[in-house]
């Protein structure tokens, strides 16, 4: 009996609830006779497109700085280097790497002045870097709003100003990266491109935490003072972290976008950061030991979750928002999870 | 010289952000009668929201973002009320005692939570403010007349779920504008001030006289009332000030409540119970030593916040008169936090002071920074989003001045 329990602690509760609820949701689809393959190809789909904000959440838990809240400031760098690619005009393969190349670049700048301002306020970067993140969103807005963009596709058609709410990528790099190499197993179309992409920085991301920095970075996030003492330069190590994780942020936002066709400007990026975070603490993660795997199981339970419930939420409950409420409960329930299994001070 | 420059510098940020509302009211070009009534308001509403932070800060637990649970806890009575179809004061009594069980249980529940991650309250209470929100729209938009049958207007068409929007008209203003012997008692703006005048001159009184101590204080503070009640009734005569009086409206009431509930929160801080929470504030490990219960005096101090919280969402609704069912608790923690760090608060320390101060300054900018927009840049948009920038900035610098402070204690007490 001890041993059911042992295992049951160390597979983890929520995975356990999120997987029958998986099944549940499953044969549910089957009996309202649900279009299985569609089902599948959508879930497939949506766990490339996300799976990258989940790897961004590794290198900030890495050195010890928590969930990155704020990854919306790395989402907004994202952004701003995709709709810069749009605004040249280039398309297909041209204007997706720009957009790649630019966010990475944009990221990683803005990311060191984060990261610095993080190292700043060790210890509570989670809850500052949650408001860091939302005031930055709407500094963006009103960039947005006045940003001499001059590509029609952005700017909004009446008024000649301003970045519309929604840029659509459908003239530029929609699905590119989904439809490259692309095939169909009984009625099941495999992204492949999206997957060799996401998967070859998964193992990119997977060699550095193997490497010799990575290997300092993890000994910074688990024993400060220790790796300080044996001449580490923890602050250097956080803000390595700190800045690939923007970094990464910002790549996963235009890999997003060529997988969902827009650019969500203004208030999108203000609540992205949280399924991300759901995804990777599922998969396994704790605040002191992450790896590149969690961030995948997680990704592909959470995503196949949520995408699987909306069809079958929505011939429950017609044109309601079910599956959006559960996205919140779930999301939010995992991390709460999470932050109380962190445990605090005793006394 | 070197005092003036003390307090200017320890009281920064409600100068500073002063500052920034007198330069948006002279931008917005709007006159004062306007902003004054919007002002008066937005105050009504939102004061007993804000002072709703006050004991959990005292009990060392930092800024409680969870109020957003009992703001839900508020509207849940409201929702109950109106399904129930009592109208009036009848209907406000009945939701905030509907809304006070609903936020003990809420309360409990959140305070046992925060008791598990002690050091990191606030982004946990952050957190299960979005988790409870998850919650709270499954209930109405699923549970309500999916499970639960129940036959009322708000219910959407479909008989599941209610509608987004629940119109309060039957209560509208029925605290604000409490019927006393058929009188009323949201009254113009001079009426108000005289009122409050002569309330505060009693008030003083009776309080030195149970104190036996006349001193000089107590003559300025008379004399204040007198010159205020005076002013109020000549200018209540001058036609100049017509608009002004038919403009804004003082509810009696709700400001009679406020005043109430900040003699209740300070007499209560006097208490047993609020030492040991303000021990614990200053240092838990100590008051846990000296035989203080600290889980459970936390437990409580989360209570009462969330409590009052839900009060304070039922005033703000009675003012407002429609009721968004789904979105209008979901800034509250933000905002009112806001609030009530530009009034000067830190993570550490509030006062009732503070908490009225920072609701002036916060809701005075709400206001005026759309408008002053408007008129800079032909569009409103960018105040607003200039003011959730602000917002947002302003808790997160606040925050990491919180953390500096705590830093150079730690090395101070380590040198």
């Amino acid at each position: 009996m001890d041993a059911v329990k042992r295992n049951i602690r160390q597979f983890g509760m929520p995975r356990i609830i999120i997987i029958a609820f998986i099944v549940v949701i499953l044969i549910g689809a089957v009996l309202e006779g649900q279009d299985m393959a569609a089902l599948i190809s959508d879930s497939l789909v949506r766990v490339g497109q996300n799976m990258m904000l989940a790897v961004a959440m590794l290198p900030c838990i890495l050195v010890g700085a928590g969930l990155n809240m704020g990854l919306a400031v790395g989402i907004v760098c994202g952004l701003l280097g995709g709709l810069l690619s749009v605004q040249f005009g280039l398309v297909s393969w041209s204007g997706f790497l720009v957009a790649v190349v630019l966010s990475l670049v944009l990221g990683g700048l803005v990311g060191i002045v984060y990261g610095r301002l993080m190292n700043m306020v060790k210890g509570s970067e989670m809850l500052i870097g949650n408001y860091m993140g939302s005031a930055v969103v709407y500094l963006m807005c009103m960039f947005w709003f006045a940003a001499p963009f001059t590509n029609p596709t952005i700017i909004w058609p009446m008024g000649g100003s301003g970045v519309r709410t929604t840029v659509p990528v459908s003239d530029y790099y929609e699905k590119i990266l989904n439809n490259f190499l692309s095939f169909q197993i009984g009625g099941v179309t495999i992204p492949t491109g999206l997957f060799l992409f996401v998967f070859l920085v998964c193992f990119v991301v997977y060699l550095f935490t193997k490497s010799r920095t990575g290997t300092i970075l993890r000994v910074a996030g688990n024993n400060p003072s220790y790796a300080a003492m044996s001449g580490v330069n923890v602050n250097r190590a956080r803000l390595i972290g700190i800045a690939l994780s923007t970094m990464l942020g910002a790549l996963g936002i235009v890999i997003y976008a060529q997988s969902y066709g827009f650019y969500q400007t203004y208030e999108g990026p203000l609540t992205m950061a949280f399924t991300p975070m759901a995804a990777i603490l599922l998969g396994g993660a704790t605040m002191r030991n992450v790896k590149i795997r969690h961030a995948i199981i997680g990704s592909f339970l959470i995503q196949t979750l949520l995408t699987t419930a909306l069809p079958v939420c929505n011939q429950l409950f017609p044109e309601s928002n079910l599956s959006e409420v559960f996205r919140i409960i779930i999301s939010n329930g995992i991390i709460l999870y999470a932050l109380s299994q962190a445990g605090g001070e005793s006394r | 010289m070197k005092q003036v420059k003390h307090i200017l510098m320890s009281n920064m940020v409600p100068i500073l952000f002063g500052v920034l509302c007198v330069i948006g009211v002279i931008l917005s070009g709007t006159p004062l009668s306007t902003i004054l009534s919007d002002l008066v308001n937005r105050f009504d509403r939102n004061i007993l929201l804000v002072l709703s932070l006050i004991i959990p800060v005292s009990c060392g637990m930092g800024m409680n973002f969870g109020i957003v649970l009992g703001a839900m806890c508020g509207q849940l009575g409201l929702i109950s009320v109106t399904i129930m179809g009592l109208s009036g004061i009848q209907g406000i009594l009945v939701a905030a005692v509907i809304a006070m069980v609903a936020a003990i249980i809420c309360g409990f529940l959140a305070g046992k939570i925060l008791n598990r991650t002690k050091g990191q309250e606030m982004i946990t209470s952050m957190i299960v403010g979005y988790f409870s929100n998850g919650i709270y729209q499954f209930i109405f938009l699923f549970v309500v007349g999916g499970i639960i049958k129940v036959q009322s207007d708000i219910i959407l068409s479909g008989g599941v779920g209610i509608k987004n929007t629940v119109p309060l008209d039957s209560m509208q203003y029925a605290l604000d504008n409490l019927k006393f012997f058929g009188m009323d008692t949201r009254v113009d703006l001079f009426t108000g001030i005289l009122f409050f005048a002569v309330f505060f001159a009693v008030f003083f009184l009776i309080r030195a006289a149970l104190a036996r101590s006349f001193g000089k204080t107590l003559v300025v503070k008379l004399a204040v009332c007198l010159v205020l009640a005076v002013a109020a009734v000549v200018m209540g005569r001058m036609p100049s000030m017509m608009v002004t009086k038919m403009l804004v409206r003082i509810p009696i009431p709700t400001f009679l409540l406020t005043i109430v509930v900040c003699l209740l929160i300070q007499s209560f801080m006097k208490t047993k119970l609020g030492q040991d929470m303000r021990a614990i504030g200053h240092d838990r490990e100590v008051a846990g030593a000296s035989g203080i219960k600290v889980d459970r005096t936390r437990i409580i101090a989360v209570i009462i916040s969330t409590v009052l919280a839900a009060w304070g969402q039922i005033i703000f609704y009675q003012n407002l008169g429609t009721m968004d069912a789904y979105y209008g608790h979901e800034k509250v923690g933000t905002f009112c936090v806001a609030a009530i760090l530009i009034g000067g608060a830190s993570v550490k320390k509030a006062t009732i002071g503070q908490a009225v101060l920072g609701t002036v300054l916060f809701h005075l900018l709400f206001n005026v920074s759309p408008l002053a927009s408007q008129k800079l840049f032909n569009n409103s948009m960018v105040g607003g989003y200039f003011r959730m920038t602000l917002c947002y900035a302003v808790i997160a610098i606040a925050l990491m001045l919180h953390v500096f402070e705590t830093r150079a204690k730690d090395k101070e007490l380590r040198q």
